[in-house]
């Protein structure tokens, strides 16, 4: 059988066909340049899907193994349970396992292929980048997922000497690969495999939770380089536009991460750096001032008598699932006539955007959620900012102090406001640990508590008055 | 060192530089004060409450002879010579209009601190005692207009009948006009307020006020957060649309002003006989001359049935929560130099040195600008990186439309080029490598991996393009979405899953197993979060 019967699909309607999928795919994130279109967007991105599939099997019929089809109808059950169930605090979970699944389908066909015995000499180098792109994204999703999920603990794994590991392993899979690109071996491509996936897996393990929102879209990046490799191993453009699509639109969200953290992409990568600062650090410049509290009745009586109020979400609403209660707390206070609007830092949450969707899934209107540079100016005409267990995104050490590990982080300003009143979840896990600033600011008064509950506790009082 | 309050003897002026309350904070802080005998009495602050507050009630030349003499008005010509040699004096002062006074000042050889010269940055707020003023102005101009007008403010159907709600015009949203809307808002009426500066739209709306413009593109925003003169097309459109809202509205309130020069004249007499009979103009720039053409400054006047009040002393009618007011921002003022311990002139205080007129005689003003330190009025535009275009907010077209999410610019032009030679090296260093296998002198596969690149190039440059565009609100959805394209991949397994029961094919089907729960499930996931999404 020759690899050009087989493989490459030279059919001109197919092809035409696959030049649609690919416009379609483009206007589905096009779509998404707006929330009126978003929903657009999506269903062209369905449709174009759909064409692809239908035209793939349609094109060469009697070929396929029946199985497929079983496979494509369970796995649309499967997938739609799985997105079904899941809960919106839970999405950067399911975004990442998803990840995953791509990376290994990847591996998957480039063994598929490898075990046809029809790698020609030529696409030995595009099946082999293939599996290896495929496999760290496999193993670095699996892995991420589990920090997300919390199974693994979120610090950063940071090996002696790691870098010097990771080096190793790289030079491994290019000795391998050029190995592999003379004689095409099934064990040189398992070995790699295997050294991809360590790979993969230990270059996750040193990047802390907090930084899980670039990881996060860097692997969504990398499940799009991976298919656009598959297109090369296959000759397929459409394979090749999409992952090349895919590829850049993980590549540019990983980009604005890291320009919102103020700091670089390899400083994220191999920094291991997501976890809270230095004990040492901290200690050298303990805020003078005491911690203010307020109880959440008189947040209730003063928020009632404000004119505008700014919430910052941060991922302890997320945690505690507190956005619901946020809502109604926006609702009555919107109802008394009290301008609410909401800021959103750019890393805020474990997704880019994520503080976005969960707002969205309690019904709060998007047009009072705004973005960090459209709100940031309003802080000194506001009269009581919430900041909801968010931390590094509120902090003025960001500008004040040049030795803080996040100096030159763009924050919100909360503490230019009139009040900013902060909800953390408990005094201990809390300002002993981190070393924020706003917390002894003169202006900012602690509402110490899980977030659900406060939020809850206040709106009751407020419309107990 | 000791701070001396002293009687105001300006005529009919009832405010004094400091209420009993800050008097407590001074003596708490560690300052003497030394209170002249019925400095208060006017804005209802009796002796013996500063006696309570810890002051000193002293005559007239003691309260003179303090360190610092703190007063509301300019000084008469007459008390100059009571300053002790070498003290200070704070004070409203208007060193551009009183050239003779500075002179007699500077004679006297004291320090001069002139606190309508405190600049208008964000640090300096609490210490803007003109703001504290017009917020006081724009309240009782309300109240004044209100004390003439001849009917309810709010709409009423009552058993008798039904009562129009008044309808009032502000023009110029500053601080005396936003606070004229608040209470005139308060009050029930309706309130349209006109500005030429784009950034009033945001706060007229705030406030519950309809936002007046005219149709010609033209920014207002002047140094400071004033505004600044405008065009003649520009003020006849402006002209234009007053007439017509002369007709319509009950009570005017003018508050427009353009520093160093006196106050544009906005309200015309035409527009005034326009007026319903009974209508009420309040001219808050009458001390520099007035908005109105009608107005007689101090004064209240009636032409063709409309009164125009342009009382000069709206503060001093509210007296006590103005002595008050003053009172603290002279407090966050004499902090702001060092407070009763390290009290002194520090020249570098970007707060304090343009407000200093004399230094022991000298003439110390106008101070020279400072170089960066001073904010901008209106901090538009957080800290970014340089290659973002700033938001239109700065360039001051009104209105600028409200964008969700604006989008990011792409990476500058020197990213792009850098990103293209990486692209062409990668590809170059993958043709060398195919090129260095043995049986690749088939140059139609080369071709085609040609033609496989160029198709990879443009779709990465389409890519950067359409997601750059990608509003930030909707990052998850786009990772879900893109996540669920990159189940494209299930091409290739469906391809490589042809054949019998073979153990490539049963990899290949496993494959698009794993595809396929990646598409529905991404697509499935991106619609429930589209859904959410609500105006």
């Amino acid at each position: 059988m020759q690899i050009e019967d087989v493989f490459h699909n030279s059919d001109l309607l197919a092809n035409a066909a696959y030049l649609i999928s690919a416009v379609l795919f483009i206007l589905a994130l096009r779509g998404l340049s707006s929330q009126e279109t978003a929903r657009r967007g999506n269903m062209y991105g369905i449709v174009g899907m759909v064409i692809a599939i239908g035209v793939t099997l349609t094109n060469r019929q009697g070929d396929f193994n029946a199985l497929l089809y079983l496979a494509i109808g369970v796995a649309a059950l499967i997938g739609a349970v799985l997105a079904l169930r899941v809960g919106m605090t839970q999405m950067p979970e399911l975004v990442a396992l998803l990840h995953s699944f791509v990376g290994l389908a990847a591996v998957l066909v480039g063994f598929s292929l490898q075990l046809h015995g029809h790698v020609p000499t030529a696409e030995g180098i595009e099946v082999y980048i293939d599996v290896i792109i495929g496999a760290i994204t496999t193993t670095g999703s699996i892995l991420a997922f589990l920090k997300l999920r919390g199974s693994v603990s979120g610090k950063p794994l940071l090996l002696p000497a790691r870098h010097f590991l990771n080096l190793m392993m790289l030079s491994a899979v290019i000795v391998l690969g050029v190995m592999y690109a003379q004689q095409h071996v099934t064990w040189e491509l398992g070995a790699a495999t295997a050294v991809a996936g360590v790979l993969g897996f230990h270059l996750v393990a040193a990047i802390g939770g907090a930084d899980m929102p670039v990881v996060v879209s860097m692997l969504n990046s990398y499940s799009g380089w991976t298919a656009a490799a598959a297109g090369f191993m296959l000759d397929n453009d459409l394979l090749i536009i999409t992952g090349a699509l895919v590829g850049s639109s993980g590549a540019i969200l990983s980009y604005i991460m890291c320009r919102a953290m103020n700091r670089s992409i390899w400083n994220v990568i191999f920094g291991g750096f997501g976890a809270a600062p230095p004990p040492s650090a901290k200690k050298a410049e303990q805020p003078a001032g005491e911690v203010q509290e307020i109880d959440a009745s008189t947040l209730a009586r003063t928020l009632g008598d404000s004119k505008h109020v700014i919430i910052v979400p941060g991922y302890g609403m997320a945690v505690s699932r507190a956005q619901h209660a946020v809502r109604e707390l926006t609702e009555v206070l919107r109802a008394k006539g009290v301008e609410v609007r909401f800021a959103i830092h750019p890393v805020a949450g474990r997704l880019p955007g994520h503080m976005n969707v969960l707002l969205a899934e309690a019904n709060v209107p998007y047009d009072i959620v705004l973005e960090m540079d459209e709100i940031n100016h309003d802080f000194p005409q506001t009269d009581v900012a919430i900041v909801i267990g968010a931390n590094d995104i509120v902090n003025p050490a960001a500008e004040d102090d040049p030795t803080s590990p996040i100096a030159g982080m763009p924050v919100l300003q909360v503490w230019k406001s009139k009040l900013v009143v902060v909800n953390k979840r408990s005094r201990a896990a809390g300002y002993a640990g981190i070393d924020n600033p706003l917390f002894y600011k003169p202006n900012t008064k602690m509402l110490f508590g899980d977030a659900k509950s406060a939020m809850e506790q206040v709106v009751t009082a407020l419309k107990a008055e | 060192m000791k701070l001396g309050v002293v009687l105001e003897t300006h005529s009919g002026e009832r405010r004094v530089a400091a209420s009993p309350n800050v008097v407590a904070k001074w003596t708490k802080a560690g300052w003497a004060v030394d209170v002249e005998r019925g400095a208060g009495t006017a804005a209802s602050y009796p002796d013996a409450q500063y006696e309570a507050a810890g002051a000193t009630i002293v005559d007239r030349a003691a309260a003179w002879s303090a360190d610092i003499v703190l007063k509301v008005r300019p000084p008469e010509t007459a008390e100059v010579a009571q300053l002790r040699e070498g003290a200070c004096l704070i004070s409203f002062l208007y060193p551009a209009q009183n050239e003779a006074l500075i002179a007699a000042l500077a004679a006297r050889k004291v320090t001069v601190l002139a606190m309508d010269q405190v600049p208008r940055i964000s640090r300096a707020q609490k210490m803007d005692a003109l703001s504290s003023m017009a917020n006081i102005s724009g309240y009782r101009a309300v109240i004044e207009a209100a004390n003439r007008f001849g009917s309810f403010f709010t709409g009423q159907f009552t058993a008798a009948g039904k009562v129009p709600p008044a309808k009032v015009l502000i023009i110029g949203a500053g601080v005396a006009g936003l606070a004229a809307l608040g209470a005139a808002k308060g009050l029930g009426a309706i309130v349209r307020a006109f500005d030429v500066r784009a950034a009033a739209e945001e706060q007229i709306k705030s406030l519950g006020g309809e936002f007046l413009t005219v149709t010609i593109k033209e920014s207002g925003e002047g140094q400071g957060g004033y505004a600044k003169e405008m065009s003649k097309e520009f003020i006849d459109a402006e002209y234009a649309l007053f007439r017509a809202q002369a007709k319509d509205v009950d009570i005017v309130i003018t508050t427009a002003l353009i520093p160093g020069k006196p106050a544009p004249k906005l309200w015309l007499k035409d527009m005034v006989e326009l007026m319903k009979p009974g209508s009420v103009v309040v001219d808050l720039a009458a001390e520099q001359g007035g908005n109105c053409e009608y107005t007689k400054p101090g004064d209240a006047v009636t032409e063709h049935g409309v009164t125009i009040i342009g009382y000069t002393d709206l503060p001093s009618r509210l007296a006590a929560v103005a002595s008050d007011l003053y009172g603290m921002n002279l407090w966050h003022f004499l902090e702001e130099m060092g407070g009763a311990a390290g009290w002194k002139i520090d020249h570098e205080n970007d707060a304090v040195r343009p407000a200093l007129v004399l230094e022991k005689g000298d003439k110390k003003w106008p101070a020279p600008p400072m170089a960066k330190k001073a904010e901008p009025p209106k901090p538009a535009v957080a800290p970014k990186p340089p290659e973002r275009p700033s938001k239109p907010m700065t360039t001051g077209l009104p209105a600028p439309a409200k964008s969700h999410g604006p989008a990011l610019s792409p990476p500058s032009r020197l990213q792009g080029v850098v990103l293209s030679i990486f692209g062409l090296i990668a590809a170059a260093a993958w043709l060398a490598l195919r090129y260095g296998q043995a049986d690749v002198a088939e140059h139609l596969a080369t071709f085609k991996l040609l033609q496989h690149a160029t198709v990879f190039v443009m779709a990465v440059f389409v890519g950067f393009q359409v997601v750059w565009n990608v509003t930030a609100a909707l990052h998850t959805p786009l990772m879900s979405v893109t996540n669920a394209i990159s189940g494209i991949i299930v091409v290739g397994g469906l391809l490589s899953g042809r054949g019998g029961l073979e153990t490539p094919v049963i990899v290949a089907v496993v494959a698009t197993l794993f595809a396929s729960i990646n598409i529905a499930g991404g697509f499935i996931v991106t619609r429930r979060m589209l859904a959410m999404f609500r105006k």
